[in-house]
């Protein structure tokens, strides 16, 4: 809690974004085809990404200014070992995605957003904050590690923006009408880690969205931290 | 430990293009405050970054502790401190607390961890102020906190990468005489790298003057300074007209050299000669304006091995280095 902005920023502008969206978008629900009757159940999947994109640009931010100011050198000069800086730089990230989960959630429960996944739907959402909180920060850290440079790191924000706003992230993308947009977010895997938290939100039990969802998340998490890993290595040159 | 606690052969470190270390051979022997002096862009912290294992060489070979920086790289970390050119601190976080994170990555047990955070706080005269955030603390005090940090697991070499760069004249001395009291009462062998030649003359038991790369020369200061000449002295007569009889007189104790503003010479044996020479004077009734001693400084060791003066030397590196990617130097 020193840092207040760390957890603040990634707790309130995902909470704001909501609730624009469900006000501007409401008659989205209309639509022939859309998926429930409440845009608030639709649309709370997105905080859950877009936190975790808030978390990981601090998490490659902190871990750049660590690289910059020496702090990194000063653990290497410690007995602990390599691995160890990802995972207290990763668990920290994580911690803050599983914070934000249960804020998000107990924002949707409070405007009356049903869990058609029941609780044991929700156990899976935090699993799902765990996975995702993982991959987005171990993008993070390879940015960190690769540049050591907190503005390279916050240079990102903008492109996993892009792929954010590039995704079903408003609309279910069958009801997409323009053809390139459905296909750029049909290609976007962004599109299927929302699609993951909506489908327990809304749906109920969804194999497919599930295991696309968490199967992303183990790809980018699996491809993060090796490269991770490796930048750290070169770095720290041991 | 049998054998020397630092020695180095052959050891070079290029980055991309540039030799940042050219083929360093170095031995430190165990308790000496061994002094690592050159300008900036001289190889100094590049050479101590690989002597703590942060970065691997390109060639040669060093072993600190007896233990190989290569191969035997936890081994060499155990058994130093280091106190880097960056005070790598958290604002955030308060002196005892920095103590205490570093006491447990350093797998101290909890109730030691305490113990040894109050006492490292006490000799580093921080412990008033070491429950208030870093952020308050001035250069100094940031100094002597990461000096703290180094000790804390009682390191038998410690290795400090310019500690005094920023810091006024009270913080420097006070810095010295830690540094001093750790090698005398505690035995520790320090590795200090400066770019201040006063720093390396009070406090080095021998001194290694690096430039570009390559160690241009070493000894104990005292060695170096009278491997470059004999203390010279500069008379300047209160009346102008009067250069040349200073001039006949003061040659009776020396072979005559350049002076700016009187006449000099290089004193045949020592500083001795001083009183001959005010004696001299007086005899002869000659009144004097300045009359000054001039030992030879490390400055004009670094002059003589390199053709150009230190502080020259770091204003030039300076202009080499200006909008090029920082590079450990």
């Amino acid at each position: 809690m020193r840092q207040p902005a760390a957890v603040i920023a990634p707790l309130v502008f995902p909470i704001l974004l909501l609730a624009v969206n469900s006000g501007g978008l409401k008659a989205e629900t209309q639509l022939p085809g859309f998926p429930t009757n409440s845009f608030v159940a639709f649309a709370l999947a997105v905080p859950f990404i877009q936190g975790a994109l808030f978390s990981t640009m601090n998490a490659g931010t902190d871990l750049a200014r660590d690289i910059q100011t020496g702090f990194l050198n000063r653990l290497t000069l410690t007995p602990m070992r390599r691995l160890a800086v990802l995972g207290g730089q990763l668990g920290g990230v994580i911690v803050l995605g599983l914070l934000q989960a249960v804020v998000y959630l107990a924002v949707g429960l409070a405007v009356g957003v049903r869990f058609e996944s029941g609780p044991a739907g929700i156990l899976v959402l935090f699993a799902f904050a765990f996975m995702v909180s993982l991959a987005f920060g171990s993008l993070g850290t390879l940015a960190a590690l690769r540049t050591g440079s907190g503005e390279a790191v916050q240079g990102l924000f903008p492109a996993f923006f892009v792929f954010l706003f590039i995704s079903s992230m408003n609309i279910p993308r069958n009801l997409i009408q323009v053809t390139w947009f459905r296909d750029a977010a049909t290609a976007n895997p962004v599109s299927y880690l929302l699609e993951a938290v909506r489908s327990l939100i809304i749906v109920g039990w969804n194999a497919e969205a599930l295991a696309l969802g968490f199967g992303i998340c183990a790809v980018i998490a699996v491809i993060g931290l090796s490269l991770s890993s490796w930048a750290l290595k070169v770095r720290m040159a041991r | 430990m049998d054998g020397p606690a630092i020695e180095a052969e052959g050891l070079v470190r290029v980055f991309k293009k540039t030799r940042a270390v050219d083929g360093i051979d170095l031995v430190v022997e165990s308790g000496e405050i061994y002094g690592f002096l050159g300008p900036n862009g001289a190889g100094k912290s590049t050479t101590v970054h690989m002597l703590t294992t942060l970065l691997p060489p390109t060639a040669g070979t060093a072993r600190v502790n007896g233990y190989d920086v290569v191969h035997q790289g936890p081994q060499v970390r155990s058994s130093i401190g280091a106190a880097l050119q960056e005070a790598a601190l958290d604002p955030l976080l308060t002196g005892r607390e920095h103590l205490r994170l570093q006491a447990s990555l350093q797998g101290m047990p909890h109730d030691i961890r305490r113990r040894r955070a109050d006492e490292l706080l006490h000799r580093v005269g921080l412990s008033e102020a070491g429950d208030r955030k870093v952020k308050t603390y001035s250069g100094g005090m940031k100094r002597r906190l990461d000096l703290a940090l180094a000790l804390v697991h009682s390191p038998r070499i410690l290795f400090l990468d310019e500690p005094t760069t920023g810091l006024d004249i009270q913080s420097r001395t006070a810095l010295w005489d830690e540094v001093g009291r750790l090698t005398r009462d505690d035995g520790v062998t320090v590795f200090l790298t400066t770019q201040y030649l006063e720093e390396a003359d009070v406090l080095a038991d021998r001194v290694g003057i690096i430039d570009h790369g390559h160690i241009v020369a070493e000894g104990t200061p005292d060695e170096l300074k009278a491997s470059v000449g004999r203390p010279t002295v500069e008379v300047v007569p209160l009346d102008a007209g009067e250069h040349e009889r200073a001039a006949a007189i003061i040659a009776r104790f020396g072979e005559p050299c350049g002076s700016e503003h009187g006449v000099a010479v290089r004193l045949r044996s020592s500083e001795a000669d001083l009183a001959g020479i005010v004696r001299a004077l007086d005899a002869e009734n000659l009144k004097v304006e300045q009359l000054q001693l001039h030992q030879p400084s490390l400055d004009d060791v670094f002059l003589a091995k390199t053709g150009r003066s230190l502080e020259g030397a770091a204003e030039e590196e300076e202009g080499e280095r200006g909008g090029l990617a920082m590079e450990p130097a």
